[in-house]
């Protein structure tokens, strides 16, 4: 590690340590109903929403309502997304004539699978791309499906959070708010003004924002290129502030246009983590002790700080075969060093592996390198994050739920040992909120490896509609123990919502496509709904008073508790899958054996 | 301050003593005849419908069947060297049996102690009053509520009834283990008897108030025997979190077979795990600790609070005095020795202090009253008055009446008095004495700082004041310091003025108090702390106490009590003694703990179990796994066995602690938890990585692998 490199990392963690509490403290309000600087100017356009749909702002539901209208709303998201794609070709803003039939040139037929598994990846926050933006959709899909999605998928994420967090600030009550007014908040006060503010930074550093069809470009050599443009910054703001990470283009962040400089680079890191972290100040204002989201806050960046190191330690250490072969592996003057391959030159090692492992924390999945490419430590540590329910900030909403649900699990085991029936933040953690806490880890794990499982085995006939013929594992380009890894990254990244790929697996079969929209779902819902559930079972509950004989949810006992109940959660679960993964692939690298389509020992 | 006079009282000072360590009638843990009947017990419990109850042990139980079969398959295809197999299937079942072996022994505990109670529940002849005032004789079976029997000395009480005629004393050893008989009588709070006990002298007629089976013993002894034992809130929820773990593991372990078909086929070299070492994975990562220890910990839990007299009418009522936020104390029996008395002698002006207490002491020679003897000892104490032997006298005593509100003895023609101030003022103005102002004076002064004033007059002459005084237990204020370190407030109950409770309240270190408290005042106090989300413990004896034993989360009913408190609360103290509460809380802490510590620990054990088993298993297809075989185990057969092994002998290792509970501090929530999440949590990851270890050396030197 350079010095420079740890610097970038711990200014960006100040930077949003910097943020959290004013932004946390703003949403805190905005989900309150309290007067912001903002009302003067939105508050019409929420009233004017409310009368148009008929929504009542002061009717209060309860967890299952609440749960219910979550329901309708990403259903009938899901349809709107999926026949806009499926219509694209009679549809305007089409400059270069997607369709779902004969696309022109190379470019990606929107077939009724893809449609399903986009349509679902862009509903659940996930945004998963088993597709090439520039090469399968129109600037209407774009705009109005995926970039609508990236709005309010990360809205209806922050709205469970809040949802939980009422649950717990709550005494005796059996409902938890209103789903479409916290819905309309989101969108309006939250995400709306800081991507507004945020798309037009972008533009300003060289996005391009335009309905123009792609530019055709002669280069140096002779040939003409084609150059994809489009609205570009429109949507890379709500994609990053929204934890959604789907990209434009193909290669996402670590495309020009949609990250230009050093600068966007930091901001959209940045972006990433913003508004998960500020919603821990939320929940401490909101449950009215701020020291109990300064604890989420604190086991969050520990769990960071490790795996961001690690990641970049493994990156910066490089391929030891190279080093073998007298490749100059150390960081020098004019030359990185440590593992370029798979990384863009002009973000580097240290900025690529804080992505990396910020957009694993969070369920983003936007990358500015290739996670495939990594070390196998340092891919290891996004995957890990993924299998530990991304609850490192994680995503707009789902990262606090989900942390709340471990904190859950925590309590109950470990607070047994004060002698008392667990409690956090006054509330008892009985029964019904250990089963609903074991429901969404169970679900998420049956997700990542059952489906993992059968894609490791599974053989299709000859002729089949689901997959070309031969082992399902035929769709992988490495083989051995990094095969492996891309099957498991990918189910582990569609399970947890997140959109990252280990690529070098050709997803766009309809198998994998329906497997993976499948995960998708289950991992939204299977933990979003157990969230509710919980929610609804502890606003009907007292407030236990606390004393000293209360297990204390702040300090650093307590960071080291939640962060141990999350690590070793996780690592119990997938430790023997990770173990034929990216762990004996680090032991192999060393003993000389790297995965590509050949095993070819270069040393021992 | 005067030297006061207290009785001594048992001190708890020192602080890890909070439950006293001679408990009544504890036996000890590994008895032979609980022994034989808990390993014969561990056999019948291999009931698949048995073991179904708890998920853990039934996938382990599963498995073990499995490799039965498998290891019986092997056998009859012929296939040679089943060593391995042998070993791990042998292991497995072993693991469900001491899993079984745990709880029968908690259970066996509960019915010997069942057979010792029904010995006594030999069918008795009861003599029944007829209602022409005949006596037949009837078995004690037949008695229903409201028959009345007569019972001489030598009879065993035949059934659960009241006092209503007589007065006796009775062994009750049978239900408390207390030796010493006690005095049961007709009227006030001492009416109530329990069939089964004896009657040592005298006669007495009953009132029975209970039904055949219905009985306090029948109740003691289905408690005591597990038959009524429903398992309590956080029993379940903590049996849900297990049972979640093992699925989870059980997804692990599933699918980790096409995982490893997917690394042999790529790797072109070795083989998948067999179908046993899958098993021996799975058994090895669910939490079989506590799943084999978690019924035996709530078992066990019952039990000790059985040892200290305590009987709990449901799990539910011990788990919940853990929880307790809010203890409300009687002040009179339970904070204070119950009496007032006597401190000080505070004399008149130009009286002598050792007139005063002469004249005191006379008054009081045959005043058989707590208050009348202390000051009898106090005036022995402070000026060696030796307490003269009244017959020496021509003595006229005059009783105590709430009429004349004082009391006093005629001697030698000298008319002396003690009693309430103006009482003793009155007395004085007929024995045309004087009027001493400074008398109200004093007597306002004690009554100020809650002591209660006795003036005392000889004839026409006003001599002073005897200081009555509560007095606080000794150890009491320590104890409540307890208490609140465990973040439980204390409040006393009084019906004395707020001046007085405020006085001994200071004085007890108590947290809050009720002045003036009627049984409606009580119940009002109960609700409004309920309602703020506090859980109350409190203790009662008197039918008046009923209304907020029911209402309170923990209601301690004593023994001597009426049968009314006994119905209301959700637990009885057989030896009376309201203190006891603060132990039934720190049991009730002391059960959630050890589940606590044994869950935690359960889980921790994993890590190593997973750095001994994984490298061995895909010790052909992956060699370079070798590096997570940081114990260095002999081999792969050896790695797998060791952590087989060791997963059930810890079942075993830690029974003792299951049933002894972890020790309990009262402490603060912090430090009780750093010190359990080191030694449990820390200690569990650690403990396995040397005991596999060894476990693998064993085997190797017993050319076992």
């Amino acid at each position: 590690m350079t010095p420079s490199g740890v610097l970038y990392i711990v200014v960006f963690f100040l930077v949003l340590l910097a943020v959290t509490k004013p932004l946390g403290l703003f949403m805190a309000h905005v989900y309150e109903g309290k007067r912001t600087f903002l009302h003067p100017l939105l508050r019409p356009l929420e009233r004017l929403i409310y009368r148009l749909c008929g929504i009542r702002e002061d009717s209060e539901q309860r967890w299952t309502q609440y749960a219910a209208s979550l329901l309708a709303f990403s259903l009938v998201s899901f349809l709107f997304v999926y026949a806009i794609q499926r219509l694209q070709g009679f549809l305007p803003f089409n400059p270069m004539g997607f369709s779902t039939g004969h696309p022109p040139g190379n470019a990606t037929p929107m077939t009724p699978d893809l449609a399903f598994n986009t349509a679902v990846s862009f509903m659940t926050n996930t945004n998963w791309q088993a597709y090439g933006g520039e090469t399968t959709l129109s600037y209407f899909v774009q705009m109005l499906a995926l970039t609508v999605q990236n709005f309010v998928s990360a809205a209806a994420g922050i709205a469970v959070a809040i949802a939980l967090i009422r649950g717990f600030a709550r005494k005796q009550m059996d409902t938890l708010g209103n789903f479409w007014v916290d819905l309309t908040r989101g969108t309006l006060y939250v995400m709306l003004p800081l991507c507004f503010v945020f798309a037009i930074f972008l533009c300003a550093r060289g996005v391009p924002q335009t309905l123009e069809p792609y530019v055709k470009a002669k280069t140096l050599e002779g040939p003409t290129q084609t150059i994809a443009v489009g609205p570009v910054a429109s949507q890379e703001a709500p994609k990053m502030l929204g934890t959604n990470g789907g990209g434009f283009f193909n290669a996402n962040s670590a495309h020009p246009f949609e990250n230009p400089t050093p600068l966007t680079n930091f901001m959209e890191i940045l972006a990433i983590l913003a508004i998960s972290s500020g919603l821990t100040y939320t929940f401490g204002k909101m449950v009215g002790d701020t020291r109990q989201g300064w604890g989420l806050f604190a086991a969050m960046a520990v769990l960071f700080f490790a795996g961001v190191f690690v990641c970049y330690g493994s990156e910066r250490a490089g391929n030891p075969i190279l080093a073998h072969l007298g490749i100059e592996t150390a960081a020098a003057r004019g030359q990185p060093g440590g593992n370029m391959e798979g990384k863009e030159v002009r973000f580097g090692i240290a900025s690529s592996a804080l992505w990396a492992t910020a957009t694993t924390d969070a369920s983003n999945g936007s990358v500015n390198s290739m996670h495939d490419s990594y070390t196998p430590l340092g891919g290891l540590i996004p995957m890990f994050n993924l299998q530990t329910d991304e609850v490192i900030f994680g995503g707009t909403g789902s990262g606090l739920y989900g942390i709340l649900l471990y904190a859950v699990v925590g309590v109950f085991i470990a607070g047994l040992m004060v002698g008392r029936t667990p409690e956090y933040l006054g509330k008892k953690i009985e029964q019904k909120e250990v089963k609903m806490a074991m429901v969404a880890i169970i679900v998420t794990a049956f997700a990542i490896l059952v489906f993992s499982a059968l894609c490791s085995v599974a053989k299709f006939p000859a002729h089949g509609y689901w997959n070309p013929p031969g082992p399902a594992t035929a769709n992988l380009a490495n083989d051995g123990p990094h095969g492996f890894s891309e099957i498991l990254y990918a189910f582990s990244s569609a399970s947890e919502n997140n959109g990252s790929a280990f690529a070098g697996i050709n997803v766009n079969t309809p198998w994998y496509n329906l497997l993976l929209g499948l995960a998708m779902l289950i991992g939204r819902f299977g933990f979003m709904l157990p969230a509710l559930a919980i929610a609804g079972s502890l606003a009907t509950k007292k407030k236990v008073p606390v004393t000293s004989g209360t297990l204390p949810t702040y300090g650093a006992l307590w960071v080291g508790l939640l962060v141990a109940t999350i690590v070793i959660v996780g690592a119990l679960t997938f430790f023997p899958a990770l173990s034929l993964g990216p762990i004996v692939e680090q032991f192999l690298m060393h003993q000389g054996k790297t995965f590509s389509m050949l095993i070819f020992p270069v040393w021992s | 301050m005067p030297k006061t006079v207290i009785a001594p009282e048992p001190v708890f000072n020192d602080e890890t003593r909070l439950l006293p360590k001679k408990l009544v009638r504890a036996r000890p843990l590994f008895d032979r005849e609980i022994l034989r009947r808990a390993i014969r017990e561990s056999f019948v419990k291999l009931n698949p419908l048995a073991v179904a109850k708890n998920p853990v042990m039934f996938v382990v139980e599963v498995g073990a069947a499995l490799t039965t079969i498998l290891l019986a398959h092997n056998v009859i295809s012929g296939v040679q060297g089943n060593g391995f197999e042998f070993q791990i299937t042998l292991w497995l079942w072993f693991t469900v049996l001491f899993a079984n072996f745990a709880e029968a022994m908690a259970e066996a505990r509960g019915k010997a102690q069942a057979d010792t109670l029904r010995k006594t529940k030999t069918d008795s002849m009861a003599k029944r009053l007829l209602d022409n005032g005949n006596v037949e004789a009837v078995p004690a079976s037949r008695l229903r509520s409201g028959d009345l029997v007569i019972c001489a000395a030598g009879d065993i009480i035949p059934g659960d009834g009241e006092v209503v005629e007589g007065i006796a004393t009775v062994d009750e050893s049978v239900i408390t283990g207390e030796s010493a008989p006690v005095i049961r009588e007709s009227g006030g709070d001492r009416s109530a008897v329990t069939g089964g006990t004896k009657v040592l002298s005298d006669q007495i007629k009953i009132q029975i108030t209970s039904n055949p089976g219905e009985t306090f013993l029948d109740r003691m002894i289905a408690l005591v025997e597990g038959a009524e034992r429903q398992k309590t809130p956080n029993e379940i929820a903590l049996n849900i979190l297990i049972a979640g773990l093992t699925l989870i593991f059980l997804l692990a372990v599933v699918t980790l077979q096409p995982f490893a078909v997917y690394a042999v086929n790529s790797a072109g070299k070795g083989s998948v795990p067999s179908v046993v070492v899958l098993i021996s994975l799975l058994v090895c990562l669910i939490p079989t600790t506590i799943g084999g220890l978690l019924s035996a910990i709530g078992i066990a839990g019952m039990d000790r609070v059985m040892q200290h007299n305590v009987l709990a009418m449901s799990g539910k009522a011990v788990e919940a005095a853990g929880d307790v936020n809010t203890l409300l104390l009687d002040k009179t029996g339970t904070i204070t020795l119950g009496n007032r008395q006597a401190v000080e002698f505070l004399p008149c002006q130009g009286i002598e202090e050792s007139e005063l207490a002469d004249v005191a002491q006379l008054a009081s020679l045959a005043d058989e009253t707590p208050e009348g003897r202390s000051i009898v000892v106090l005036a022995k104490e402070r000026f060696r008055l030796r307490g003269r032997e009244v017959s020496h006298y021509q003595a006229q005593f005059i009783p105590f009446s709430a009429y004349t509100r004082m009391s006093g003895v005629n001697i030698d023609g000298r008319c002396l008095r003690k009693g309430a101030t103006e009482a003793i003022l009155n007395f004085v103005k007929e024995q045309h004495g004087n009027h001493s102002p400074e008398l109200l004076e004093i007597s306002e002064r004690i009554s100020r700082t809650g002591g209660t004033p006795l003036a005392v007059a000889d004839g026409g002459r006003v001599l002073g004041i005897v200081h009555l005084k509560d007095i606080v237990k000794g150890g009491m204020h320590e104890r409540i310091g307890h208490l609140r370190a465990m973040g439980i407030r204390s409040v006393m109950i009084t019906g004395d003025n707020p001046l007085t409770a405020a006085a001994i309240a200071s004085e007890a270190g108590v947290d809050d108090f009720l002045a003036q408290a009627t049984p409606k005042d009580k119940l009002e106090y109960i609700r409004k702390e309920q309602a703020a989300g506090r859980l109350i413990a409190m203790t009662g004896d008197g039918t008046n106490d009923a209304p907020a034993l029911a209402q309170a989360d923990v209601g301690l009913a004593m023994n001597t009590g009426t049968s009314a408190a006994k119905e209301a609360g959700n637990m009885v103290d057989l030896d009376s003694n309201p203190t006891k509460l603060i132990e039934v809380v720190a049991i009730g802490k002391q059960l959630l703990i050890t589940r606590g510590a044994l869950t935690t620990f359960s889980i921790a054990n994993d890590v190593a179990k997973y750095f001994a088993i994984i490298p061995a298993m895909f010790a052909s297809t992956y060699p370079a796994l070798e590096y997570l075989n940081i114990m260095h185990l002999h081999s792969p057969q050896s790695a797998v066995l060791a952590a087989v092994i060791f997963n059930a002998l810890i079942i075993i290792a830690l029974v003792p602690l299951a049933l002894r509970g972890v020790k309990y501090r009262p402490v603060g929530a912090a430090s009780l938890l750093k010190r359990n999440l080191l030694i449990y949590g820390l200690g569990g990851i650690l403990a396995p990585f040397p005991g596999i270890w060894m476990i693998n050396h064993l085997l190797v030197w017993l050319h076992l692998v």
